[in-house]
């Protein structure tokens, strides 16, 4: 099909904010937390709202603990004159898909996308419980941690990972982050000791898991001149695809997850070398599923900041995927990149973007 | 596009969302009631956090003092601040003590209260610019009977008693009229 | 650049109640789903990409329900996108579709917009207190009500207007057999009696709360014409579509007559070509949840200079058998499931253009305009629809 994954239209990413992520920001509310964000994605480049075609942002009630939390952010945008604007109750990823999908469209040229997520005030794994069924699945209030190791169980089980790759993954994880000033976690005991540790829900330690955090992220994105005159080396959009499987977690194999493989394939992952990967696995074992899904090989470097085991702030983890790549590829570290978001339990609902330089 | 998949024509009817005749299951379960309601309570608890401007804001009105907030670009104040100027979405730092005075932009009469802090209805809910303020704030007035309240009349807080002040709305009880000439109702524009 | 042309070849929307009982959460959806791929000649398996939208998810009490609804809604293996720009999502949920195809990313995308407010208080997962911001006890109808009174004031309309609007959204839904509220009986004596509620908002003034779907199949040009070809209904080809919001309050803004109203309307007539929206458009569908929302919007959308807007509502102008019928289906006023309203006003006006919109049919209605607004009176989306192709 025409367009497609594809798009007709060169798309970049050239600006990328981010705040520092922590387990709870109890100053600020939502609306200063990201203010700032936005402000210095948009400073950086030397651009204000009125160069900015559409805006589109991602964050979900449930969070916040509020109907309508996103109506009082777009004072972080500053609305006025009124601006072409849409909201997903969604990781910011798909907030980026939306702005992306309007500039293919020809409505914009240029897109402003953030997203952002406090954790905080509500208990993390009670409030996602809320993201299932409701009349099988929510009655039992599974907490997102213990249907993450049902899933953890079966990859074992099935011979696909070792608690000890685990928590490999878990020590590459917060050790890489250790030059990420934003990250939350930012240091690993050895993995030895990380396996003297107990079980949090069997066969998930505490380390296998990501933190809980308060973070945003803004990028901005440009096409054409605009991506000319604000990045000397922007982070071209090559494709961008998301899929869904189902939600019934009886009926589905839950050591793959087909929509990333799908998607992947989609976006054109294994078109070429992979220089830089970051994937948005909230807990170790679905690192591995989602490398695996990839292809990803030793050419390929995972997780250079750290990924969503160094600083999970929901709603957000999934556009700094975006955000870290492009940063790599703007700064000439990378030429190909592929970046991942994830949505719902399970890696049941996932995006890919593969981002060049060229 | 390329794609010239050609569209399956259905017999009519087939994918239409059949009339369910529930007789059938109620025969098979021997009269029982189909379930219409599944009744599930979920309680979640949050901890808000009110925000930085919002937390000053809070804390004067427990001084009976009214804080709005100055946007340095444009030199609005902003009451109750959010922190954010929305028209330059820069932080508002400067705090401005405003006025415990102002004039009725509109309201509406309330029949049908919602809230534990509802007053008896029917009551007058008004938005209220105060005095070197450029957006209004809520409150109900009283004092006056509601069906006198009108569009750019004066009104200044009736605070609750020293014991009852907190960091909260309630420091303000209503708004009662006061003896000053009424606005022009046009100068109130833009500033609901 | 211009994307490529889409148009709606499916339709379908729920019987809308207070509460829909007799179906699961997934089951309301598909009710509507099934009959929108009924209408266009196609399956599930036809369909590229889901977009769904839906008001707070509190009404609910599920979080982000798509994962959950991905099966029901045939989006397995698909993209599946979810809109919420509050009031607004159902006509920004059908613009987003709509991109999709304008961008060449999907052929045929199935466009979805809900709410169960039965399933929770309505009132309170709209507007649950929050500690330390200021309460307006009053519910929503408190929250604009002083806006309708600025309104009053500024144009000096006669106070029955409301009422006449009222009458006549109800009266047209007798015509619809979707509607939620049907009241055979009602008089304009009946709508001045009925029980005040947010002063000048009468109960029968006041939209209700519904359980109800929408959906919508929307097609590339090539598509577009093998499905009408099929079904034997012309595709509403979509002409403009927008998008504007603006902050809930700020210096300057004017809640009686928002600016990001009268943007995105200007943006959606420069697409489609409309210079005198009068002249040029048929029939509208617009979001009027209270009564006196028509008159207001009339003159926000430029069908009517400023303080004017209650002189085409006076002269029956917006009745169906006036020269722009507004509301032909009964509006938000008769059928009120939060998240789907939007798309509903957006569908009623497809269906004009299509031809089917049945009892309720305006003849000859070739460009029809469908509006949405939602938050504060500050996200606006518009679009508007023509059985002629550009």
């Amino acid at each position: 099909m025409a367009g497609g994954s594809a798009g007709s239209r060169d798309v970049a990413i050239v600006s990328v904010a981010q705040s520092t992520h922590e387990r709870a920001k109890v100053a600020t509310n939502e609306v200063e937390l990201i203010q700032p964000v936005i402000q210095q994605a948009l400073e950086q480049i030397g651009a204000t709202i009125a160069d900015i075609g559409f805006v589109c942002s991602g964050s979900t009630d449930y969070l916040a603990g509020q109907a309508f939390s996103f109506v009082m952010t777009l004072d972080a945008v500053g609305a006025w004159p009124p601006i072409a604007e849409s909201h997903v109750e969604m990781d910011g990823a798909w907030a980026l898909y939306e702005a992306w999908v309007k500039i293919q469209a020809g409505h914009a040229d240029t897109a402003l996308v953030f997203s952002y997520g406090k954790s905080s005030p509500g208990d993390l794994p009670n409030v996602l419980s809320r993201q299932l069924d409701p009349y099988y699945y929510q009655p039992l209030w599974p907490s997102s941690v213990g249907l993450a190791g049902i899933q953890a169980r079966a990859m074992i089980d099935g011979g696909a990972i070792t608690e000890r790759r685990m928590a490999e993954i878990a020590y590459a994880s917060r050790t890489a982050a250790a030059n990420n000033p934003f990250a939350q976690l930012r240091s690993s005991a050895a993995v030895d000791d990380l396996l003297a540790e107990p079980y949090l829900s069997d066969p998930l330690r505490r380390h296998d898991c990501a933190p809980i955090s308060d973070g945003g992220v803004a990028v901005v994105l440009a096409t054409g001149d605009a991506a000319a005159r604000w990045a000397d080396r922007p982070a071209w959009i090559r494709g961008i695809d998301h899929r869904v499987d189902g939600h019934n977690f009886g009926a589905r194999d839950l050591t793959v997850a087909p929509s990333a493989a799908l998607a992947g394939q989609r976006a054109g992952v294994g078109d070429d070398k992979v220089d830089v990967a970051e994937l948005h696995a909230p807990f170790t074992h679905q690192h591995q599923m989602l490398v695996d899904a990839f292809g990803l090989g030793d050419g390929t470097d995972v997780n250079p900041s750290g990924g969503a085991l160094a600083a999970n702030p929901m709603m957000a983890a999934g556009l700094l995927r975006l955000g870290e790549v492009a940063g790599r590829i703007m700064s000439g570290a990378a030429d190909r990149g592929v970046a991942h978001a994830t949505s719902g339990h399970l890696l049941q609902q996932n995006l890919v973007a593969v981002l060049e330089g060229a | 596009m390329s794609d010239d998949r050609t569209i399956t024509p259905l017999p009519t009817g087939l994918w239409s969302q059949p009339t369910v005749d529930t007789s059938a299951v109620a025969d098979a379960l021997d009269g029982t009631e189909t379930v219409q309601r599944v009744r599930q309570p979920a309680s979640i608890r949050y901890d808000f956090v009110p925000g930085v401007a919002t937390t000053r804001f809070l804390k004067g009105l427990a001084n009976k003092q009214i804080f709005g907030e100055r946007d340095p670009l444009t030199g609005d104040v902003y009451v109750p601040p959010r922190g954010v100027c929305p028209v330059s979405a820069q932080p508002t730092t400067e705090q401005v003590e405003l006025s415990h005075k102002g004039s009725v932009s509109s309201f509406c009469v309330v029949h049908i209260g919602f809230g534990t802090n509802a007053p008896p209805t029917p009551f007058c809910s008004a938005l209220i610019l105060l005095d070197g303020a450029v957006i209004s704030l809520y409150g109900p007035i009283q004092e006056i009977p509601y069906d006198q309240v009108r569009i750019g009349m004066r009104v200044e807080a009736v605070w609750a008693d020293d014991a009852d002040l907190s960091p909260s709305f309630e420091s303000i009880k209503w708004w009662r009229p006061i003896d000053e000439p009424d606005v022009a109702a046009e100068t109130l524009k833009g500033h609901m | 650049m211009a994307g490529q042309l889409a148009g709606v070849v499916g339709i379908g929307q729920t019987r809308h109640a207070a509460i829909r009982g007799d179906v699961s959460v997934a089951g309301l959806i598909r009710e509507a789903v099934f009959r929108a791929l009924d209408d266009a000649h196609m399956t599930m398996a036809d369909i590229d990409a889901v977009v769904i939208g839906k008001a707070p998810d509190f009404f609910e009490g599920m979080m982000m329900p798509e994962t959950y609804l991905a099966d029901a809604i045939g989006a397995v293996g698909k993209p599946l996108l979810r809109v919420h720009t509050a009031g607004s999502v159902g006509g920004s949920t059908a613009i987003v579709a709509t991109s999709h195809v304008e961008a060449g990313v999907a052929e045929r995308v199935l466009t979805i917009a809900w709410e169960q407010q039965s399933c929770s208080e309505a009132m309170w997962a709209l507007s649950f207190p929050i500690p330390f911001q200021q309460q307006l006890v009053a519910g929503a109808g408190g929250y604009f009500a002083p806006f309708i009174r600025e309104y009053m004031r500024r144009s000096g309309a006669p106070e029955d207007i409301g009422i006449l609007v009222a009458l006549k959204d109800r009266l047209n839904a007798l015509k619809n057999p979707y509607a939620h509220l049907h009241e055979p009986d009602i008089t304009y004596d009946s709508v001045k009696e009925s029980f005040m509620l947010w002063e000048p908002i009468r109960y029968s003034e006041t939209c209700p709360s519904s359980d109800g779907a929408i959906a919508m199949v929307i097609a590339g040009e090539q598509a577009a014409e093998a499905s009408a070809a099929a079904s034997g209904n012309r595709p509403a080809w979509i002409r403009g579509t927008s998008m504007r919001s603006e902050p809930a309050m700020a210096n300057g803004r004017d809640q009686v007559s928002p600016q990001a109203g009268k943007d995105c309307a200007a943006d959606v007539y420069r697409q489609a070509g409309i210079t005198d929206p009068r002249g040029q458009i048929d029939v509208v569908e617009m979001y009027v949840p209270f009564s006196w929302y028509e008159p207001m919007w009339l003159e926000n959308l430029g069908f009517a200079p400023e303080g004017e807007g209650w002189r085409l509502t006076e002269q029956g102008v917006t009745q169906m058998d006036g020269d722009l019928p507004v509301n032909c289906s009964g509006g938000v006023l008769s059928t009120n499931p939060i998240g789907a309203s939007g798309m509903l006003r957006f569908g009623e006006a497809a269906m004009q253009v299509r031809g089917t919109a049945g009892d309720h049919q305006i003849d000859g209605a070739r460009t029809a305009l469908g509006q949405a607004y939602g938050g504060a009176a500050q996200f606006f989306a518009t679009w508007v629809v023509s059985a002629d192709k550009p």
